[in-house]
């Protein structure tokens, strides 16, 4: 729930304002969006995700660091991404 | 990949390591709070204690929103879940959190319809898919989740969504920190502020703890070498006299933090009077609530809740552990009777607990290591 998880936004949902859909650890996830709005986020930003949210912008090499940091957290890490596969955000 | 290199070079740690020795006044202790339970999972994890003087001492804080829930609380929701038709939504990290009558978990096994989710949203789709259900969603956390439990309020909301509604545990940071200021027990010379929920409510409100009390604040970063940093940008502080808001972790927190989220938060929610938090007690305006213009999404006003207030275990020193005043292996049941297999207390349950970080990483202080094989 604490964990800040970086994912890329590939793409921003026409259809439904605020949404994008976002790679996170691999797999394409629906990502609300709205509180970054004034980021003007695009294709290919990096962001930072909490529980479905992006509440920060961030740059690539932040994001790498952020992805190295939680692998090494381990199991944490790996219940966080199982919740995230389960979710059906939209 | 260099930069994550260059981050993680223990050269750097070793540099960052003997600057710190240099700011260090001989004869002088330092006691240095990390607020989040995230830096205390670095802190073990990669062994930052043994990069510090001896005169450097690190107290671990109460920024583990799972560590500082009440045991009423988690009865309370345990409760709601198993009224008739309704389904709770939970973080996984609280599934195993013990109440006095056991967990969600054990819940669960009596029969109640409890269900993990990643995100409140998700929560709102289950009540989407179940018209027939009152889908509850347990919200907790610091400011880093509120906006989300709110943005999620608001668009149920919007959606006219009749039985979705939050049991609101929000608790919020600056209060907690104001009565650990006040506890005379506790000597602290500085705080290494937290990072995530920086990005939603900034540097700014950190300013009392340094201006008024005295306190330099330094808002760090969640790797090894951000929070070496932040300690030296602490000591350097207290060297000169100076104490200032820092922000070390700029790479992603802002001095203003997310207004969007802020505005999101005061749309749905307000301070209560008055919030427990475990091991620190009553804590007036330390948590918020679903305002009356919400009220139909606010589980607390749906439900008859018994609101037992419920004394933590006597075993457990979770308290004290989260004020800072003893070390979790101090624990009279650390490790033995309290494991993460098997938590007594919440500090042992969350991967952020202290208690959690210390067992799972097998990182002792050097007092102990020390009285374990004495020279």
């Amino acid at each position: 729930m604490c964990l800040g998880i970086p994912g890329e936004v590939v793409a921003l949902d026409i259809d439904r304002p605020g949404m994008a859909t976002v790679n996170v650890a691999g797999a394409r996830r629906q990502v609300n969006v709205m509180l970054v709005e004034e980021e003007r986020v695009q294709p290919g930003d990096w962001v930072l995700i909490h529980v479905g949210f992006a509440l920060a912008k961030i740059d690539e090499e932040e994001a790498r660091l952020t992805l190295s940091h939680l692998e090494e957290m381990g199991q944490a890490y790996r219940d966080e991404l199982r919740a995230i596969s389960q979710s059906r955000i939209d | 990949m260099r930069f994550v290199d260059e981050f993680r070079d223990r050269e750097k740690a070793q540099v960052l390591a003997a600057r710190i020795a240099a700011l260090c006044e001989p004869g002088r202790r330092y006691g240095l709070m990390e607020i989040c339970g995230g830096h205390t999972h670095t802190i073990y994890k990669h062994g930052i204690e043994d990069y510090l003087p001896e005169a450097v001492q690190l107290v671990h804080g109460p920024g583990c929103p799972v560590c500082v829930i009440p045991m009423g609380r988690v009865d309370d929701a345990i409760w709601i879940a198993e009224q008739q038709g309704v389904t709770m939504t939970s973080f996984g990290d609280l599934l195993r959190v013990p109440g006095s009558r056991g967990s969600f978990l054990d819940a669960t096994a009596r029969g109640a319809d409890i269900r993990m989710v990643y995100s409140p949203l998700d929560s709102l789709r289950i009540a989407r898919d179940n018209p027939d259900r009152r889908v509850v969603f347990m919200a907790i956390g610091f400011e880093t989740t509120s906006p989300s439990t709110a943005m999620t309020v608001l668009r149920a909301a919007a959606e006219g969504l009749e039985n979705f509604s939050v049991f609101c545990n929000h608790v919020t940071i600056i209060p907690a920190l104001q009565a650990i200021l006040a506890s005379p027990e506790l000597h602290i010379d500085g705080f290494i502020g937290p990072g995530h929920v920086s990005t939603v409510i900034g540097c700014e409100p950190y300013r009392f703890i340094a201006a008024e009390r005295g306190r330099p604040f330094v808002v760090a970063g969640f790797e090894p070498l951000d929070i070496l940093q932040s300690i030296q940008m602490l000591l350097l502080q207290l060297r000169e006299g100076r104490s200032e808001v820092e922000n070390q972790y700029t790479r992603v927190v802002s001095w203003e933090g997310n207004q969007k989220a802020l505005q999101a938060i005061d749309e749905v929610m307000e301070p209560r009077p008055t919030f427990e938090w475990r091991g620190l007690g009553w804590i007036p305006d330390s948590a918020m609530r679903i305002r009356e213009k919400y009220a139909r999404f606010d589980a607390e006003r749906l439900f008859d809740i018994p609101a037992a207030r419920v004394a933590d275990p006597p075993a457990c020193q979770c308290g004290e552990v989260l004020r800072g005043i003893i070390k979790p292996w101090e624990c009279r049941v650390f490790g033995t009777a309290c494991t993460p297999e098997t938590p007594i207390g919440t500090c042992m349950v969350s991967s952020e607990g202290a208690c959690a970080a210390y067992y799972n990483f097998g990182r002792f202080s050097r007092q102990r290591v020390r009285q374990a094989t004495p020279a």
